[in-house]
C-alpha cells in the first residue's frame, strides 16, 4: 500500500531559524496520523508547507505518488489535498449553506459560466443539503458565518473540507478553543469523517489525540524526534521530557 | 415585489421623459439624463471589479476613454475615407461601432488587467492609475485624432429605421441599452461565476483553499468590467458628439469611483442613484455658484458619513426592505 501524502526531509529556514529540521513522514490511506509539538514546535509552518502556502527550501512532498512540492495551493486541491484553518478562514458575509455550497461548486466546475442561474443548478443544493443534513449545524443552515459562535465555525470548517471530498485532510488544530462537549462532538465528526479521508492531525489536545489517532508524530524545534503509535509515545522518555518536562505524566 | 413596482414606476416615467422635457421645456434634463444612464453604467462596471469582486482599479476610465474613441476613431476614418492602420475602414453605423468598442476595451481590460493583477491592495490602485494615465498622454500626443482637443463626431452613428441624430430617440436608444445592460448584470452577479468573485473579495485565501486559483477569476471580472466601461463611453461620444483624451483622465476614474461609494459598494442599483446624486447636483450647483466644488464636497461628506452604505444602503432603510 503507498502511502497517501510522503514528505521526504523538508526544509524550511526562515533567515537564521531553522523552522522545519529534515522532517519526513508518511500518511497511509484511512489513517490519521496526529502531529503533536509544544508551541513554537513548528507545526503550523508545516502544514502551510504542504497545503502550498509556503515553499519548503529543501525536500520533497508527494501526494499520493505526485510531486507536489512547487504546485499552488488551488492545483494541490485539485490532486485531493483539503485542510482546515487553525483560526477560521470561511466566506464571513454568506450563510452556512452558501459556504458549503461554494466548495460543491468549486468541485463540481463550470465557475465561469456568466449566464446561468447558481441557485438553479439543483446539483449542487441537492448535495449541499445532504452533506448539512443530520448535523448539528442543520438547523443554522441559514445563518450569515459572521453570526455563528466559534464552536460552529470549527464545525463548518470540516464541513466545508468534507464537501470538497479530498484524499488527505489536513485539520490544523480542530480542537482550539472549543469547551469539553464541543471537544467531544468534533471527536465524533472526526471518527465519522476517517473513514472518507485519510487525516494528518495537527492538534494541542492530548485527549483527542489519544482518542484519534493511529500514529503519531512528535515535533520539537522543527524536528521530528519520535514517531510511533500511541502508546510508544506515551511512554517514550524523550516525548515526556520534551513535551511535558519530565516530572509529568502524559495524561 | 414593493421593489418591482418601484422599478416598474421609475422605468415609465424615463420612457416618458422626451415628452415631460419638451412640455415642461426643460431641453437639458434630456441630455442631463441621458449622462446618468450612461455614467451609470459605467460605474456599475467599475462596481463589478470594485464592489463584488474586491479590485480597487483607479483606472476605468482608460475603458471608458477607449470607448469613446473606437467610436471617435472609427467616424474619423468614415468621414476623412481613409483606413485605419491601412487596412481597417471607419464606420458609422452604431451596430458595428458598438461591439467594436466593446471588444477593443476589453482587449485593452485584458492587457491592463494582467499586468495590474499580479498586485494588490495599494499597488493596484497605483498601476491602475498609471496605465490610464499612460493612455490618457498617448492620446494626448495623437495628432491624426485631434490630440489635446480630441474628435468632433459630427454625426451620431446610425441605426436602422431608426433616426438617432433626433436626440429624443438616441435617449431612447441610452435607455434600452441601460436596460438590458442592468438587467445582464443583474444575471452576472447571481450566476457561478459572480458567486465566485464575490466568495473571493470575502476570503480569497480561503477559495485558493477550495481549489480557485484567484488570478484568472479575477482577470475575467476585469475584462468584463472593462467591456461594460467600453460599451457606456462610445455611448457617451454618441450622445455628446465629441471625443477627447479627458474622458480618460485620471479625474474621471475619480468621478466613477464617487458614483459608485456614494450610492452603494457592491449593490445594483447604487452606482446608477450615484451617478444620478453626482451630475444632478453637479449642474444644479454649478449654476449657483463657480465655487460649487466646495458644496459639492460637503454634501458627499454628509452622504458618505451619514448613510453607511451610501444612498442605497438610505433607500433600503426608508422602504424597510432587507439587505
Amino acid at each position: 500500500m503507498t502511502a497517501i501524502l510522503k514528505i521526504e526531509n523538508l526544509v524550511k529556514r526562515f533567515g537564521g531559524l531553522v523552522a522545519t529540521d529534515h522532517v519526513s513522514l508518511e500518511v497511509m490511506p484511512g489513517e490519521i496520523h496526529a502531529l503533536i509539538g509544544p508551541n513554537g514546535a513548528g507545526k503550523s509552518t508545516l502544514i502551510n508547507q504542504l497545503c502550498g502556502e509556503l515553499q519548503p527550501n529543501e525536500g520533497a512532498i508527494h501526494l499520493a505518488g505526485r510531486d507536489i512540492t512547487h504546485l499552488p495551493v488551488p492545483a494541490r486541491v485539485d490532486l485531493g489535498l483539503g485542510r482546515t484553518f487553525q483560526i477560521t478562514s470561511l466566506l464571513d458575509e454568506m450563510t452556512v449553506r452558501d459556504n458549503i455550497g461554494m466548495a460543491v461548486q468549486v468541485r463540481e466546475g463550470g465557475n465561469f459560466r456568466i449566464w446561468d442561474a447558481l441557485r438553479r443548478r439543483r446539483a449542487i443544493w441537492d448535495e449541499t443539503d445532504r452533506l448539512l443534513a443530520g448535523c448539528q449545524l442543520a438547523d443554522r443552515a441559514d445563518v450569515v458565518v459572521a453570526d455563528l459562535s466559534h464552536g460552529e465555525k470549527k464545525q463548518l470548517e470540516l464541513l466545508v473540507a468534507m464537501a470538497m471530498q479530498p484524499r488527505l485532510l489536513l485539520l490544523d488544530e480542530p480542537m482550539a478553543g472549543l469547551g469539553h462537549l464541543e471537544s467531544q462532538q468534533m471527536i465524533g465528526m472526526l471518527r465519522d469523517i476517517r473513514k472518507e479521508a485519510a487525516i494528518l492531525l495537527v492538534e494541542h489536545d492530548m485527549e483527542a489525540v489519544f482518542a484519534l489517532a493511529d500514529r503519531i508524530s512528535v515535533l520539537v524545534y522543527g524536528r521530528i524526534i519520535a514517531q510511533g503509535s500511541v502508546d510508544e509515545i506515551r511512554n517514550d522518555p524523550a516525548v515526556r521530557e520534551a513535551y511535558l518536562g519530565a516530572e509529568d505524566e502524559l495524561c | 415585489m414593493n421593489r418591482r413596482i418601484l422599478a416598474a414606476v421609475l422605468l415609465v416615467i424615463l420612457a416618458a421623459l422626451p415628452f415631460i422635457a419638451q412640455a415642461t421645456g426643460q431641453s437639458a434634463l434630456l441630455s442631463l439624463a441621458s449622462r446618468i444612464l450612461i455614467y451609470g453604467m459605467a460605474a456599475a462596471s467599475l462596481n463589478f471589479v470594485l464592489g463584488y469582486g474586491g479590485m480597487v482599479s483607479f483606472g476605468h476610465a482608460a475603458f471608458f476613454g477607449i470607448g469613446g474613441y473606437v467610436v471617435g476613431v472609427l467616424y474619423h476614418h468614415a468621414d476623412t475615407e481613409t483606413l485605419f492602420w491601412g487596412f481597417i475602414p471607419g464606420t458609422t453605423q452604431m451596430l458595428i461601432t458598438l461591439p467594436a468598442a466593446i471588444l477593443v476595451s476589453g482587449a485593452f481590460a485584458a492587457i491592463i488587467g494582467a499586468l495590474s493583477l499580479r498586485t494588490g491592495g495599494v499597488q493596484f490602485i497605483m498601476i491602475t492609475l498609471a496605465f490610464a494615465q499612460m493612455l490618457f498622454f498617448l492620446f494626448v500626443s495623437l495628432k491624426t485624432y485631434g490630440g489635446e482637443d480630441g474628435i468632433i463626431v459630427r454625426r451620431t452613428n446610425e441605426l436602422p429605421f431608426l433616426n438617432t441624430r433626433d436626440r429624443a430617440v438616441m435617449y431612447w436608444v441610452v435607455l434600452a441599452i441601460t436596460v438590458a445592460f442592468a438587467l445582464g448584470l443583474r444575471r452576472l452577479t447571481k450566476s457561478s461565476f459572480g458567486t465566485v468573485i464575490s466568495g473571493i473579495r470575502q476570503n480569497e485565501r480561503r477559495m485558493a483553499a477550495l481549489g480557485i486559483p484567484a488570478y484568472r477569476y479575477k482577470l475575467f471580472a476585469f475584462i468584463l468590467s472593462g467591456m461594460g466601461a467600453g460599451l457606456a463611453g462610445a455611448l457617451m461620444v454618441n450622445v455628446l458628439r465629441f471625443a477627447s483624451p479627458d474622458m480618460m483622465h485620471w479625474t474621471k476614474s475619480g468621478e466613477l469611483m464617487i458614483m459608485v461609494i456614494l450610492g452603494g459598494v457592491g449593490t445594483l442599483v447604487g452606482p446608477f442613484l450615484g451617478a444620478a446624486a453626482l451630475l444632478s447636483l453637479e449642474s444644479v450647483l454649478a449654476s449657483w455658484s463657480e465655487h460649487w466644488p466646495l458644496a459639492m464636497g460637503l454634501i458627499l461628506l454628509v452622504v458618505v458619513l451619514g448613510t453607511k452604505g451610501g444612498l442605497m444602503a438610505l433607500v433600503t432603510r426608508l422602504t424597510g426592505g432587507r439587505k
